[in-house]
């Protein structure tokens, strides 16, 4: 709850610096996302106050966007490019490796709340592909071989 | 400034930092440090080389010696042996695909011999987290000298002269629309450079804004001056935070030295940047989808005319120029359009970056005169296809462009010949593909890709794609019909014709353009439900070759389904068809290559 109210106080510095600036609202929903870590309704109606947008605009604007969330995310979000670079170099395997391990589909989380998978638009990296990231750190030339060691990696982090 | 005697450049763009960049960096500090060296050396944190497939690379100068594929483990040697004692590390030295030896000097590497690097001269060369190294190698030169030698028709006037185009793919003369955008009236004029580079497998603009970032800041304020702006934008994806921090720290260094403000050397010239990001949205790179955006709105195009140059950024006349576009600025000015105008062909000058991807042994960022051939850009400097597969065909301008098969590896890369072939030069990805690629997967992956992009404002683009990715994929499911081709064919002429953005117009391309060249794939797959290339999991059989199994068990134990069946040690073994999922693992674990792939 605390924590809670921490952020919202975060949130609310951000709001008083773009007040009444609609042209701010991207911008504005990215800080308020790094924040959060994802959009909640609540969060939407307060920018869309404080900005003098409305709520419907906000909301729009959200779900036009690929890398705004409504939902929270697991504690590591895994991101499978399929740029065409990694695609032709084998990431749909991946994908699939990664699908069957965590028993979820693209864009859900694994029910213990550790992993959300999703595919990415090329991170970049072309030099290593095919390639995964998890919450930003870049895993290149994977094969779907290398899926099972990964994950247990991390699952082992988290324990520790 | 104290006397170094050697510099070491190590590679700090994203697929070098994603390679481990910062924990070699480390590594040099510990070591020069180490051996007290910190004085002796300097390290600098420089831009993408773009030798990626060698990630990390790292330089050494006086010397020129490239080192390939740096771990940190390796600093020590590198350190006692080079630094030290002037010893070359031979094995961390780049090698030819071909085997022969190894190669210590850059200029001697093919990769590197067959370039012409202009817009990129400063990526890998310059920390651009200093300004004083850009200006060190005339940087800001060019905006000094508009600013105080040229009128702004003079510098619209030079652009013309060159024969720029628009590198973000349309190919737009750009000084036309430098002078359309100066002869607006209004009081209020916007500049924006276009960073939305969302082609997947497209790297150029990240680069250059990684590798040069006071190069568009230049750029963009001599388009400033010309068209008689004082605020441009730098619409920048979000999923480029390397690039975002980049150009942050430029923007804030060129203010600081009076680069970027009020009163510009003097000329009473203002000028400011901000930075503006995305959120994931493909359609933004469309130039009215843009202004929405920027102006924080849902990034939907709106229909043209009113061009931007009359009615753009909250609906003042507004010019929009690409990364690379803007990178090419300063050179033009600094060596004349005369200089710019006698590089590449008649109707397409100077310099294209492409981004080299795919099934090629040298993946990187490339630099070339406009007009070299497909052949030298894939053998000469790409160093041909590994494992010794054959070339199918390489993808050019991404879900907007189209593909050129190999009866075509020598055409000149220009925006004509490109158009052409139904291909187009887009930004300059340039995706490569080997026989074992599937060229109706291949077209079901991009239209995919638009589709998902679609920002759903017209109806041509919104529905009609969506239909003619069912189509791709019923085919390459094997349940493709006569008259699909026919289908895909009428569809897609109409959602070119009749969508309202670029987006949408494009997007049936690489359909057509896959079609036009491998249309017998399409018919293998509809009538005779074959996947030449073996890619189309459905239209796939596994099975066990009689002679070769030893009926080991190793199949029937990794089959999730249980579909293989046998007495140990009494082979063959069967595959059972219709419990398969063709999911490879059997193939991939037989020790004795047993397995096929019909």
């Amino acid at each position: 709850m605390q924590e809670e109210k921490e952020k919202y106080r975060r949130l609310a510095v951000v709001l008083e610096k773009y007040h009444g600036k609609a042209g701010e609202l991207i911008n504005v929903l990215h800080q308020a996302q790094l924040i959060f870590g994802y959009l909640p309704k609540k969060v939407q109606i307060c920018v869309a106050d404080a900005l003098g947008v409305p709520i419907s605009e906000v909301y729009g604007v959200v779900t036009f966007y690929s890398l705004f969330n409504t939902e929270p995310s697991g504690r590591y979000r895994i991101s499978v490019c399929l740029g065409t670079a990694c695609y032709v170099k084998g990431a749909g395997s991946i994908m699939e490796a990664l699908k069957e391990n965590l028993k979820v589909d693209e864009g859900g989380t694994t029910k213990d709340g550790l992993f959300t998978l999703e595919s990415a638009r090329c991170v970049g990296a072309c030099g290593l592909a095919p390639v995964v990231t998890i919450n930003g750190d870049v895993h290149g030339r994977m094969t779907a071989d290398d899926i099972p060691e990964l994950l247990e990696r991390y699952r082992k982090e988290a324990e520790a | 400034m104290k006397y170094q005697r050697v510099h070491l450049l190590l590679c700090h763009g994203t697929a070098c930092v994603s390679a481990g960049s910062e924990k070699i960096d480390e590594a040099i500090k510990e070591e020069l440090e180490k051996h007290g060296l910190e004085k002796e050396v300097r390290l600098v944190p420089t831009g993408c080389f773009g030798f990626c497939a060698m990630g990390p690379v790292m330089l050494v100068y006086p010397e020129g010696v490239m080192y390939c594929r740096v771990k940190p483990e390796d600093i020590g040697e590198i350190v006692c042996e080079h630094l030290l004692k002037g010893r070359i590390v031979e094995r961390l030295l780049y090698k030819e695909p071909d085997g022969k030896d190894r190669v210590a000097e850059l200029s001697n590497i093919e990769f590197f011999r067959h370039q012409r690097r202009e817009v990129l001269h400063n990526c890998g060369q310059i920390n651009p987290e200093d300004i004083g190294e850009y200006i060190a190698r005339d940087g800001y030169f060019a905006l000094a000298e508009v600013l105080t030698k040229k009128t702004p028709r003079e510098v619209i006037d030079i652009i013309t002269k060159s024969g720029l185009r628009g590198r973000g793919g349309g190919g737009f003369p750009t000084g036309r629309k430098w002078s359309y955008a100066g002869h607006a009236t209004g009081e209020i004029k916007y500049v924006i450079c276009n960073g939305d580079e969302g082609d997947p497998g497209a790297f150029m603009d990240r680069s250059i804004m990684e590798g040069d970032p006071h190069a568009i800041l230049e750029g963009l304020a001599i388009a400033g001056y010309a068209i008689g702006s004082a605020q441009g934008y730098i619409y920048v994806r979000a999923e480029y935070p390397i690039a975002v921090q980049r150009l942050e720290h430029a923007i804030g260094e060129a203010r600081k030295t009076g680069l970027l403000g009020k009163d510009i050397f003097g000329s009473g010239f203002d000028f400011d940047i901000e930075l503006r990001l995305g959120a994931g949205a493909f359609v933004c790179g469309e130039e009215t989808a843009l202004l929405h955006s920027l102006a924080g709105r849902r990034g939907e195009p709106r229909p043209r005319p009113p061009f931007p140059a009359v009615d753009g950024l909250f609906h003042r006349p507004t010019l929009i120029n690409n990364v690379e576009t803007l990178a090419n600025v300063p050179r033009i000015i600094l060596k004349g359009a005369p200089w710019f105008a006698g590089i590449g062909t008649e109707k397409s000058k100077g310099t294209k970056v492409f981004a080299l991807a795919g099934k090629i042994n040298n993946t990187g960022l490339i630099e070339v005169p406009m007009g070299t051939s497909l052949r030298t850009i894939i053998y000469d400097i790409g160093g041909g296809i590994p494992k010794g597969r054959e070339f199918k065909a390489a993808q050019i301008g991404g879900p907007s462009g189209g593909c050129l098969p190999k009866e075509y590896l020598d055409t000149s890369l220009d925006y004509e010949s490109l158009i052409e072939l139904g291909a187009m030069m887009g930004s300059g990805g340039l995706i490569v593909m080997d026989e074992s690629d599937c060229m109706v997967d291949i077209a079901r992956f991009f239209l995919e890709f638009t589709q998902d992009e679609s920002c759903g404002k017209c109806t041509p683009c919104r529905v009609g794609t969506k239909r003619m990715l069912e189509i791709l994929q019923r085919i390459t499911q094997g349940e493709g019909e006569e008259g699909d081709i026919e289908l895909l064919k009428s569809l897609a002429e109409d959602i070119k014709g009749s969508s309202l953005c670029g987006l949408g117009q494009t997007a049936p391309n690489p359909v057509l353009s896959t079609l036009r060249f491998f249309e017998d794939e399409y018919i293998a797959h509809i009538r005779d439900k074959r996947c030449p290339a073996g890619v189309c999991s459905s239209l796939l059989r596994f099975e066990i070759i009689p002679e070769k199994c030893t009926a080991c068990t190793v199949c029937a134990r990794v089959c999730p389904v249980e579909a293989i069946s046998g007495t140990p040690r009494k082979p063959p073994f069967v595959i059972h068809q219709d419990i398969c999922i063709k999911c490879g693992a059997c193939q991939a674990k037989c020790p004795f290559g047993a397995i096929a792939k019909v």
